[in-house]
């Protein structure tokens, strides 16, 4: 399986060598068609995932989640809560597999790595001012910096909207870059592209491709804070571009959709996607995530009834 | 496709519809045995199971028919518009009521996968009773006079590729334009239509309106040549369609044809590729590839054929080909041995003429009738399998360098059906669009249907348009 | 009376905007109602129409393509010219049918008028018979006529000036080239309409003209492969069935010959639609809505 570098010094590193060259790239990317991208992801919607496909299905779901609280009202308490369910998310059958990881505020980091420590899960840190990343760079830099120094594996950067909208796109390389080198060596680096601000999808593809060219470990549709977050057209599109991107420079580079995804049935279409478009490569916690909170619960209630063949209800599961 | 994500069978229910070991001809109403007797097997071509036995209709089933819808045209024709559009729309309502029925049955008597019945026919079809419906009491408001005439009777002979669709196309816009009907359905797939008949009988619709003959091509042409029929509308292969030309000739039967094609699709080196690559897909392998505006020829960009060559053979290794009637079957069955054959001629004629085969890997099913998606690459325009219109799903890939040369060989065909256009540059499509040959032409998309959007061909695909505006002209006296 | 001796016209064939004559060499006598001699005219062969064909499929292209404006420009001219010249076709109308000098000339200013009213129809065709289509889908979808291509016109036999008029110009109103076959017993006034449309801008072949024996020169029309379509006005039945037959082999658009009482009636339609196809285009719209990513 490729890995991931943490630079582009690959087939398309002269790319970035210019203002000019970067927006030649992009601008040169195959057009989307809206029309024909969302219908093929309706189409693949329509896939009837049962029995023993829905049971791996929902595991492979459960192992995915960045179980996420970014609230101003979070607390200690509510991210210890946070942990305990992703490492144990049905605490009635072990078995149940642990989430990817638990996704916090910087100021937040220690103490969730306190709640998973000793397992598989990770801490993600929403850093460089989200939601809006309007801060000087400094800044952005100081809280990346201060989340993993916290102890954060995973670090959730977003780009500057402003500058990719007003085509600056050099400058977002330059920032998705100087955030991958403070990230370091130990942190991955998910890059947040707020598809629905972007807006086209032409964007997004252009978007998807200058945070893989800056190094982005993860390309992530959304902050969860907008109006449109992940959908199954526009991961569908960023599916695209990581399979594309392998295919050029022999980097593997991971999809996170986040937002909006609440059931089992939604989750379930998003791996199809991934499972008919990237392929199985990306059917790993390593290459794909669902941003998503109350998602986790939806899974587990369904994994019961697979289970026992009755449905369950909300008392059935922890609501934390 | 071997990937950890194995998608379990999701079989459809083949209980919500209930097969009678046999049915009769619907004549006037009643279902009825053919007069000398004669029966013939449906079977469903992914497992070789009979479904069941057909009365077959001879030429005195065919007299006894048109002498019903004869009768029945003076009521019928005399009703006011809104009666007959009511009528229609109960029809409409029927369909969707019995949809997911009329679903598994088409996907059982034809061999398409149920996501296609489900997702495609049955709406369409639904979809055209209703629209004609809506005409049925404007028609003088149709640009074809103040008070336009039906014809009288009309014989109607549908083929197998989209059995219920196809009866919708026919009689959807006879009957609301005050026409009666006598349809005969293809051999090897008769059972929709007969469930029609069914559906015909729950509306109300006044016996003889809708007639149903099962049979063979001679029952067929015994329909168009019957002296008392008026019009005569055919969908089916070139050299039938040229058959009927020559019976009608002489006569004052109307006469529409939609007929074969060898649709071009193009893209450009601009063009939205992974659009580009589902279009290519959808416009050669749904339906399995039995669709008369297929995109059979994929003519591409030189400078990108590499890259599209790829891109398409990867996705094609995505296709699911098996038990039509499971939800995640994206290939099914060729609709017959007959049909199988001569798409495994044609394709092993293109191999002896120095054409490059590729198929994925996929596991064929052991009974019934089966051909992997298949695609030929180094195809010139001299290639058999680059002129005639192979009715499987087999593409042959041929590249153009100029906009020029694409067009060029576009229009290079006997046909002139449908056409699909990829590029992103908006005048491009304009200009190139202007310049095919070809009735329907899909530009950065493909197989698009709609009953207010006119098909039907240019040259040797046929004449007449059906849907639309267009398509009452087919069936009123102008 | 004058003593002087009148300059005979030579009647030839117009194709491919020349004037040749029958490459058979042939000629047949034209005579007036009463059975007197009024000229020789070619007597054309299978090879006349062939090479009738090809000119008017490489005129087909530029006519096609022109535009609408400029096709009715052109017909206008072709009733401007006619004007002009409308005592000469008076005259070989009146000898042609055996009609009075009156009587000619009501056909003659019909025969006017109709190009005048054709000229009219070619930018407005499209607006009546095509339009959009409102599917249920994020699709703009247009259809649009088009000229079917190579047209065989089989002239009425009866009506030499009008009836050809009538069934020629709704032809090439809309795009299409035409083969014409002229009237059998009266082709003078077909010819002398080929020396018209010849210094009206309309396009060498555009319209072809061939005079000579209906049932020879009809049959190779009717199974030629590069011919379009056919009217078969100037077919009697047999030969009507026969030429729809022989039609089928490459499915040619065949308008069945339908009594005319009256050629002086106002057209409608019908015969413009007739050589008409219908071409779909469908193009995704996707949506402009406040999803923020749907196009």
């Amino acid at each position: 399986m490729p890995t991931t570098a943490p630079n582009a010094a690959h087939a398309l590193a002269d790319v970035t060598a210019s203002d000019g060259t970067l927006r030649r790239f992009l601008h040169g990317l195959p057009g989307v068609d809206a029309v024909g991208l969302e219908a093929r992801a309706a189409s693949l919607g329509t896939r009837s995932i049962k029995t023993t496909a829905k049971a791996y299905a929902i595991d492979l779901a459960i192992s995915m989640v960045d179980l996420t609280t970014l609230e101003g009202a979070d607390t200690p308490g509510k991210v210890r809560a946070l942990g305990a369910k992703a490492v144990h998310p049905d605490p009635t059958d072990p078995a149940t597999p642990s989430t990817a990881a638990v996704c916090v505020y910087p100021d937040m980091v220690a103490t969730a790595k306190a709640a998973v420590a000793g397992s598989s899960v990770k801490v993600a840190s929403v850093a460089t001012a989200f939601p809006a990343g309007r801060a000087p760079l400094t800044v952005k830099l100081a809280d990346v910096r201060e989340a993993v120094a916290a102890g954060a594996d995973e670090i959730d950067m977003v780009i500057d909207r402003g500058a990719f909208l007003a085509g600056h796109f050099m400058k977002v390389y330059d920032e998705i870059v100087a955030v991958r080198e403070a990230c370091g060596t130990e942190a991955r680096l998910k890059v947040i592209f707020e598809t629905g601000e972007l807006s086209t999808y032409d964007n997004i593809r252009r978007a998807s491709w200058l945070g893989m060219l800056a190094g982005a470990d993860f390309i992530k549709t959304s902050t969860g804070k907008v109006a449109v977050n992940a959908t199954p057209a526009n991961t569908l599109l960023m599916l695209e571009a990581v399979r594309d991107f392998r295919a050029q420079t022999g980097i593997q580079v991971g999809v996170k959709p986040a937002g909006g995804i609440r059931t089992s049935k939604d989750a379930i279409k998003f791996l199809v996607l991934v499972n008919e478009t990237a392929g199985e490569d990306w059917l790993d916690n390593h290459w794909f995530r669902f941003g998503a909170s109350s998602l986790l619960n939806d899974l587990l209630m369904q994994r019961q009834k697979l289970a026992t063949g009755r449905y369950s209800g909300p008392d059935y599961v922890t609501v934390d | 496709m071997a990937s950890a994500f194995a998608y379990a069978p999701a079989p459809e229910s083949r209980s919500v519809v209930d097969i009678a070991p046999s049915y009769g001809l619907f004549i006037d109403g009643e279902f009825t045995e053919a007069a000398d007797g004669k029966v013939f097997k449906t079977v469903s071509p992914a497992t070789e199971e009979v479904l069941s036995e057909i009365a077959q209709a001879g030429e005195a089933d065919v007299d006894r028919a048109v002498a019903a819808a004869r009768k029945a045209f003076e009521k019928w024709s005399a009703l006011p518009g809104s009666e007959r559009a009511k009528y229609l729309f109960r029809i409409a309502r029927i369909i969707q009521e019995r949809s997911r029925e009329l679903a598994v049955l088409e996907t059982l008597d034809n061999g398409k996968p149920i996501k296609e019945t489900r997702d495609a026919d049955l709406p369409l079809v639904a979809a055209h009773f209703f629209y004609y419906a809506g005409w049925a009491d404007k028609l003088e408001h149709a640009g074809f006079g103040a008070n336009p005439r039906p014809l009288g009777v009309a014989g109607q002979v549908i083929p197998w590729n989209f059995p219920l669709l196809m009866l919708a196309w026919k009689i959807a816009p006879a009957l609301a334009t005050g026409n009666t009907v006598v349809l005969k359905p293809a051999e090897t797939t008769p059972l929709s239509a007969l469930f029609f008949a069914d559906i015909c009988r729950q509306a109300g619709l006044p016996k003889g309106v809708v007639n149903i003959l099962p049979g063979y091509g001679d029952t067929g042409a015994a329909l168009v040549a019957h002296p008392d029929v008026n019009k005569v509308a055919f969908t089916g292969s070139t050299a039938v369609g040229k058959e009927i030309a020559r019976t009608v000739a002489g006569t004052r039967k109307k006469l529409t044809l939609e007929l074969g094609g060898k649709g071009a699709n193009i893209v450009f080196d601009d063009a939205p590729i992974d659009q580009a690559v589902e279009g290519i897909v959808n416009g050669i392998f749904f339906n399995q590839g039995q669709v008369c505006c297929a995109g059979s020829r994929l003519l591409v960009q030189e400078s990108i054929h590499d890259e599209l060559l790829d891109s398409l053979k990867r996705r094609l290794s995505t296709l699911r080909l098996g038990d039509p009637l499971d939800k995640n079957t994206d290939i099914g069955a060729i609709n017959s041995a007959e049909q199988l054959s001569r798409i495994t001629t044609l394709v092993e004629q293109g191999e002896a003429e120095g054409a490059e085969r590729w198929s994925p890997a996929c596991e064929i099913p052991s009974s019934g009738y089966w051909f992997a998606p298949t695609l030929f690459t180094n195809v010139t325009q001299a290639h058999r399998i680059a002129r005639d219109e192979i009715f499987g799903p087999v593409l042959s890939v041929l590249t153009f360098r100029t906009p020029d040369e694409a067009v060029a060989k576009a229009n290079n065909t006997p046909y002139g059906l449908s056409a699909g256009i990829w590029t992103e540059k908006g005048s491009r499509i304009l200009a190139v669009a202007n310049k095919l040959r070809a009735g329907v032409v899909w530009s950065n998309t493909f197989n698009k249907f709609d009953p207010t959007s006119p098909f039907g061909g240019y040259k040797e695909s046929g004449f007449g348009r059906e849907g639309g505006r267009h398509g009452l002209e087919a069936y009123l006296d102008v | 009376m004058s003593d002087r001796l009148s300059v005979l016209k030579t009647y030839k064939l117009y194709v491919g905007g020349k004037f040749p004559r029958s490459e058979s060499g042939r000629v047949y006598e034209v005579t007036d109602a009463k059975g007197k001699w009024l000229a020789n005219a070619p007597l054309s062969s299978r090879k006349d129409a062939r090479d009738a064909v090809v000119a008017a499929r490489k005129a087909f292209g530029g006519w096609s393509g022109a535009t609408a404006y400029n096709r009715g420009q052109v017909l206008y001219r072709v009733a401007e010219m006619l004007e002009g010249r409308r005592a000469q076709f008076v005259h070989e109308v009146a000898d042609a049918e055996g009609l009075s000098k009156s009587k000619a000339a009501e056909q003659v200013d019909a025969a006017i008028d109709r190009w005048v009213w054709y000229a009219g129809w070619t930018d407005k065709i499209a607006q009546v018979v095509g339009g959009g289509n409102p599917v249920a889908g994020p699709f703009f979808n247009l259809s649009s006529p088009e000229p079917t291509g190579v047209v065989a016109v089989l002239a009425p036999q009866e009506s030499s000036f009008l009836g050809l008029v009538s069934v020629l110009a709704p032809v090439i109103a809309t795009g299409n080239t035409a083969v014409v076959v002229a009237s059998e017993r009266s082709p003078l006034p077909a010819l002398s309409l080929a020396e018209v449309l010849a210094t009206s801008d309309v396009p060498g072949g555009v319209v072809n003209v061939l005079s000579g024996r209906t049932a020879e020169i009809a049959p190779p029309l009717a199974s030629h492969q590069d011919v379009n379509a056919i009217d078969l006005a100037g077919a009697d039945d047999v030969l009507a069935k026969e030429l729809e037959i022989a039609a089928a082999d490459n499915l040619k658009r065949v308008l069945r010959p339908q009594p005319v009482d009256n050629w002086s009636e106002t057209p409608g339609t019908d015969r413009l639609t007739a050589f008409l196809e219908t071409k779909t285009v469908w193009h995704p719209t996707g949506s402009l809505g406040a999803s923020g990513s749907s196009y």
